[in-house]
């Protein structure tokens, strides 16, 4: 006999609206159906009009990951024109995206992820205390120190970006603010700041001993700060056990210096025998079989590569769809993205240790990649020649294609834009939570999280099972930028 | 007081920008002025049956709705269903629960621009039919009527700005709770007038080339972006340059141009967003309240009279030429 069906909603400290539904079967998830019940129809508002609006309007899909939206669109506009932007405003750009970035890893453990563990339901758990203490929403000390410490951060924004969020600032040529040599021991001081902030209150210890981290038994002995926290929880409750993903991770690369990435770009099936050594390269990143599905969406027309794809939504909401989400699948499969298949992708050997823990793994690869980021935007910072020229200009062709792929907090994101007789003529997105939050294809293989909350433990009576929210944080949704 | 806080068909950047707030933080700022949250879709713990039964203990009256903020428009399609956007968990468009809980609200604020006039939601031939909560562009009448008003006696409060400043929501809720706005403290589009009664022209740091004419040719130079590059600082209401943002910041400060986001249909400016109109290679819209004739002979005399200093600057990234100083007495 199965159990009842729930249907999960208002689903919170995710960014944008969120539903699912779940089947379940003797107190476990036995299936689950990811509905973002949000359309907005960015893609069809930009057609026709000047490519550069794209700068304008793009940010505008999402306020938490609105640089990266930026960074896609200056990139694609880039691609396009056949301009190389500045190396000097290219680092600037990075910076910025850098600053968004690690802000969002705080936010969403500070704000998103870690008030799940205050929950009366573990009233009786020996870390329940200090959870409370530090994670009580919009009252724990950890909250407020750390929305301190984020917006002083983003001051390193006003100075270079203007405001946070939605900027103009990072332009297919550079970045609009050349910034004097005061400016720079600003953005070092500020940057020294936040590190007082990451070492006292978040790792307890050096960033580069928490950056320096190679396996799972170094990691879970970690006593620092609310790092250590975290990784008692994370034991206590089998975080590593808990909604385990297919092991396929996707990067597109994050911050491009230079002809390179900070991060590396790549694909990792899991399954070829390299993967094993952490010294062996991932699989280059090849989109050519890259498909959006529809089959399972409110969208009509037939699955295409977003160079040639459409966004005509079902105005019927036809039923055997749930979702106004586009299912993006390469090589025929879903494919994990955010900060731990970055690292992953990136070689990190803490990453690769953490490939398979679910949970545990998604948290802990942000963690690693809080600290890595901060150790870059110093180098960052202190590489800025305030001599340099930090924007090149260039002109849109009447006829052009480009691509723009950047990864944003939540992975990989990606703008295809097609110009004609100097109008966008298409313009199509695929965002980090499109990938790991699409519903299922046409041959009804679920989309990532879907699959992930199967097996999900759901207690006697709860409508909301706690086990779900944290498996579904732990992808640090952005629903906002999922159907765009 | 008690507020709740709903998203609608928005990008969520109004909260974001809302915990940049400083000294002190924003979540000391409301439980300071005696604002209790009852939900907040990114901040608050209860999730699902909890806040489902919340709202149906709002809608009831058991518990008291002092102030409901809304940010981002509101869907209305497709075919005026308003499913476009149905707020999940509960098989309700959120334009109902829109509709519904402003009908109890002793106050209703509109946060950022998509909830006060559509904005950039409805860009584009509005493809989800959105509109604001009070207005449909420059309209008034949105999603709810023109004669809307909320328990209090007031409109919809328009706290417009893509996104808003933290301190334009923070204050906007002190001065609520200190029962200090009124409706004279609105302007015409209900704005309040301790930031929409200023310009962002205000302390724009870019003053001195405006007074000659002195423009950036192309984003990154440091000259007036009036001219050629879009900028529309003189007419957008907004205290921008005289409260920075994050810190030191604004859009000007950080070398691209002010595109009036304050302002109903900003999404829509008929050209593109970083290019100046021009008729007869004079830029339409100029300051809204000054006569042309004058405008244009002050801004021929004026450029005529552009000190070297201001001009070479103007077309640079950064200052080529310093102010010359005077010699001392001897």
């Amino acid at each position: 006999m199965s159990g009842p069906k729930l249907v999960v909603g208002p689903f919170n400290r995710v960014e944008g609206d969120l539903e699912i539904h779940l089947d379940t079967d003797a107190g476990a998830v036995t299936a689950a159906y990811v509905n973002s019940p949000l359309y907005r129809g960015f893609e069809r508002m930009l057609e026709g009009k000047n490519p550069m609006d794209a700068l304008t309007l793009t940010p505008r899909i999402c306020g938490i990951c609105s640089i990266s939206q930026s960074a896609a669109a200056a990139r694609a506009l880039a691609s396009a024109m056949g301009l190389t932007p500045s190396p000097d405003g290219e680092r600037i750009a990075a910076l910025i995206h850098m600053v968004e970035n690690i802000s969002d890893h705080m936010t969403h453990f500070h704000l998103f992820f870690m008030p799940d563990f205050t929950r009366a339901v573990y009233a009786h758990k020996p870390w329940h205390a200090q959870a409370i203490k530090r994670f009580t929403t919009m009252q724990g000390s950890a909250q407020r120190h750390a929305i301190e410490a984020r917006a002083q951060l983003m001051h390193i924004l006003g100075m270079l970006a203007g405001k946070w969020p939605h900027t103009l600032a990072i332009q297919p040529g550079g970045a609009t603010k050349a910034p004097s040599a005061s400016d720079k021991v600003r953005i070092m001081s500020t940057l020294r700041a936040h590190r007082r902030f990451l070492e006292q209150e978040l790792f307890g210890a050096r960033i580069e001993d928490f950056a320096a981290l190679t396996t799972f038994d170094q990691l879970q002995n970690w006593a620092g700060g609310d790092a250590a926290l975290f990784l008692d929880i994370a034991a206590d409750l089998d975080l590593a056990g808990m909604g385990r993903g297919a092991g396929r991770y996707l990067s597109f690369g994050a911050y491009p210096v230079a002809g390179t990435h900070i991060f590396a770009a790549g694909m990792d099936d899991g399954t070829t025998a390299t993967n094993a050594a952490t010294n062996a390269t991932p699989q280059p990143l090849d989109l050519t079989t890259l498909q959006e599905d529809l089959s399972h969406a409110w969208m009509l027309g037939d699955a295409a590569h977003p160079a040639h794809g459409q966004t005509t939504p079902d105005e019927d909401m036809r039923p055997d769809a749930y979702t106004w989400c586009k299912a993006p699948r390469l090589l025929g499969q879903t494919w994990e993205t955010g900060a731990l298949a970055r690292q992953v992708i990136d070689r990190h050997p803490l990453a690769l240790a953490l490939r398979d823990t679910g949970v545990l793994g998604r948290v802990a690869a942000r963690l690693l990649e809080t600290a890595r980021t901060q150790i870059e935007m110093e180098k960052l910072a202190q590489s800025i020649a305030p001599d340099a020229q930090f924007m090149v200009q260039g002109k849109m062709p009447a006829t052009a294609t480009g691509i723009g792929l950047v990864e944003a907090a939540r992975g990989a994101l990606g703008h295809w834009i097609s110009v004609d007789q100097g109008r966008i003529k298409s313009y199509q997105i695929i965002a980090p939570t499109t990938w790991n939050f699409s519903p299922r294809d046409g041959a009804g293989t679920p989309g990532p999280v879907e699959s992930a909350l199967v097996g999900a433990a759901v207690q006697p009576g709860e409508d909301t099972p706690v086990t779900v929210q944290h498996i579904v944080r732990s992808f640090d949704p952005c629903m906002v930028c999922t159907v765009h | 007081m008690n507020m709740l806080w709903l998203q609608s068909a928005g990008c969520g950047g109004c909260t974001m920008s809302l915990l940049c707030a400083e000294n002190p933080n924003v979540f000391d700022t409301l439980s300071g002025a005696g604002i209790t949250l009852l939900w907040h879709p990114a901040l608050s713990l209860e999730t699902g049956g909890a806040v489902r039964r919340m709202l149906a203990d709002i809608l009831s009256g058991a518990i008291p709705l002092d102030i409901l903020c809304v940010e981002g428009s509101i869907a209305r399609g497709p075919k005026g269903t308003g499913r476009y956007h149905i707020l999940s968990g509960t098989g309700k468009p959120m334009l109902d629960w829109v509709r519904d809980l402003s009908a109890i609200a002793q106050n209703v604020i509109a946060v950022g621009t998509c909830a006060a006039y559509g904005g950039v939601t409805t860009a584009g031939g509005n493809p989800s039919d959105s509109a604001g909560l009070q207005y449909e562009g420059n309209h008034p009448g949105g999603i709810l009527p023109a004669d809307f008003r909320a328990r209090s006696g007031l409109p919809v409060i328009n706290v417009a700005g893509c996104p808003t400043h933290p301190d334009w929501v923070t204050e906007t809720l002190m001065l609520l709770a200190a029962g200090s706005l009124g409706a004279k403290d609105l302007d015409t589009l209900a704005r309040p007038l301790f930031y929409a009664g200023h310009l962002v022209h205000h302390a724009c740091p870019k003053n001195e080339f405006y007074e000659y004419k002195a423009s950036a040719r192309e984003l990154s130079q440091q000259g007036c972006m009036m001219e050629h590059l879009g900028c529309v600082g003189t007419q957008a209401v907004g205290d921008c340059n005289i409260r920075p943002w994050n810190g030191q910041g604004s859009c000007t400060r950080g070398g691209y141009p002010c595109i009036a986001c304050t302002a109903p249909e900003f999404e829509e400016p008929r050209h593109a967003f970083t290019e100046t109109p021009k008729i007869g290679g004079i830029p339409v819209g100029l300051p809204s309240d000054m006569p042309k004739a004058w405008f244009m002979a002050l801004a021929s005399l004026s450029k005529a009279a552009t000190p070297s200093r201001v001009a070479q600057n103007a077309t640079s990234d950064r200052i080529k030429i310093p102010p010359t100083l005077r010699k001392p007495r001897t």
